[in-house]
This record gives C-alpha cells, structure tokens and sequence, in this order.
C-alpha cells in the first residue's frame, strides 16, 4: 500500500511544536533571549543584541561567558534535535509526553576568534559523533558574516539513558 | 605591597565587576582579590536554570561566572594588563550545582607571560569539597601604548 505524503502543515506544526517545547521550557535560553530558527531539520540559534549580554563597555563587547552559552545552548539543543528526530517525524512525540530528557554536558571548549560585537549573533551545531552513551559537538558562531566566525566550540556530552 | 596598593587594586577589580553589565545581570560578587587570584559567587537563580526537570542552573551561566573570575584574576596580576580578553576556555562539569546553593569560583593565574595569562579556576557549591566544574584558559594582556 502506497501512503500519501502527510500535508505540510502537519509535518511543520509537528517539527515547530517539538522545537517549541526544547527552548520555551528552559528559563536561562529565555533569560539570554535566545531563538532558534529552522529550515528542514537544520538548525540557527540567534542571539539578539541586548544591552545586558555586554561584558566589556569600552570597546564594546559581547561576554565571554554570554558567547560559551549561546554556544552550549546552540549544542545541546541540536544534540536534542538529532536525537529526537525519529520519534518525532513517526509522531511518536505527543504534547501530552513527559519533557524531553536533555544531554548533560561533560566539558566545553570555547576558541574565541575575535570580540562580539554589539549586535545579533547566530550559531550553527554540527553532531560529529553521537553514540548511545557520548557525543562530540562542533559549535560556530558569527555575526555579520557567515565566514568570518568570532567564536567556536567543540563539546562533549553524556546522553540520556532512553526507553529500548 | 602597601596597604595603600591592595586598597587601590581591591577597588579597582571591584569597578571591574560593576562595569560588566553581564556580570550585574547574573548578580556576580567579588569576594576576594589579590596578586593575580580572584573570588566570584553568584546567587541561585531561577532564572538561570538549564534543566527545568532538576532545577539546575545551565552550564552556560556556570560559564559565565568562571570566565569573569578567571578576566578579574587577570586584572590583578601584577603584570598590569589595562585590559584582557579571553583566548580560550575549557570548562569540565563534574557534577550539577545543586538548586538553590550559591556557586563560588575561584581563579589563579598560574603562569603570565608578556602577552599571555594562563588561568585555573574551579567552581563549588555548598560543599566545597567536591567542585561542581573546572576551568583553565587563556587570557590575553592588554597593555598602555607606550
């Protein structure tokens, strides 16, 4: 038997609802201001500006420590996205279910290549390895131009133990 | 070092910390500072819990914190450095910071160069005996055009 596609809505409301409920139920990506933006299953986090993200007011710069979050939250969520991705393109990821175990980080390390600059920042997370107990993430973050990256991150992180 | 001198520097690493907006915002406090070593805690807050589940605060502000000590013992290093800038940061989580305990960091250069500062630090919750995450970096030394 031959199924027919899903309508596109359904698989959009579906994929956006799950993105939803990573980032809406974690107060620090709130308080940080952090959105994610998807096309397909590919994943940019963006960091608008805000006065409060400022570490050093002379030049002026975006925090050092402000950069290494946006970039760890930048990991963990595409870590999640990843890990979840089958379950919820089968629709196996109800609204009703249980929050989505998140993947606890186990070391960070962040290459600052030049100062933020006072104004939005994006990142993009590349999964390099994912096995069933750890994964290594790759993290890169710009600004104006997608090639000239002001910061990278490689992490790794211990995943949650799941059903089966 | 005169008792004048560790007050000038005491002062000045405290300015340091409340001219960081992001250092405000997270409600950091400098403890203690001296000859290229700084203490910095920051109080629970619900507002930076990475784990809604557990109550955790999010790597990313234990971070923040480590990467703000680290620059304030860079500052007070004798090696005079008008500014820093974070080269690198390696943060180890050992274990998660228990909801509702302060995280105090703790961060010593252990090796300055002309350009380069190296720095350590740990951080630790309630019980101090088992550090919540480690830290070592490389700061840059800013110095006056001469």
């Amino acid at each position: 038997m031959n199924r027919r596609p899903e309508p596109v809505q359904v698989v959009k409301q579906r994929r956006d609802a799950t993105l939803q409920k990573l980032v809406a139920g974690v107060p620090y990506i709130q308080f940080l201001g952090i959105q994610i933006d998807r096309r397909g299953d590919e994943l940019t986090a963006v960091l608008p500006y805000a006065d409060k993200l400022i570490g050093n007011p002379m030049l002026p710069a975006l925090h050092g420590g402000v950069t290494a979050a946006f970039l760890e939250v930048t990991a963990i969520i595409e870590l999640t996205w990843a890990m979840v991705w089958e379950d919820m393109e089968a629709g196996r990821i109800g609204d009703e279910a249980a929050a989505i175990p998140l993947p606890k980080t186990i070391d960070f390390t962040v290459d600052y290549l030049r100062s933020g600059l006072p104004r939005d920042a994006y990142a993009r997370a590349r999964v390099n390895r994912s096995g069933r107990r750890y994964a290594s993430v790759h993290v890169e973050a710009w600004q104006d131009n997608r090639s000239r990256l002001f910061a990278q991150a490689t992490g790794h992180f211990l995943m949650p133990q799941r059903n089966g | 070092m005169t008792d004048i001198q560790a007050e000038r520097r005491e002062k000045i690493a405290r300015q340091f910390i409340a001219a960081i907006p992001h250092a405000v915002e997270l409600g950091m406090t400098l403890e203690e500072v001296s000859d290229g070593r700084a203490v910095i805690a920051m109080d629970y807050d619900a507002r930076l819990i990475g784990d809604p589940e557990t109550g955790v605060i999010h790597g990313g502000a234990v971070s923040a914190l480590m990467d703000t000590c680290a620059g304030a013992a860079v500052m007070s290093h004798p090696a005079a450095a008008v500014g820093t800038a974070t080269l690198d940061l390696r943060i180890d989580y050992m274990r998660p910071a228990t909801p509702g305990e302060r995280i105090t960091a703790t961060a010593e250069c252990y090796h300055v160069t002309r350009s380069v500062a190296f720095v350590r630090a740990t951080a630790v919750d309630g019980d101090a005996s088992r550090p919540v995450a480690t830290a070592t970096g490389a700061f840059t030394i800013e110095r006056a055009k001469a």
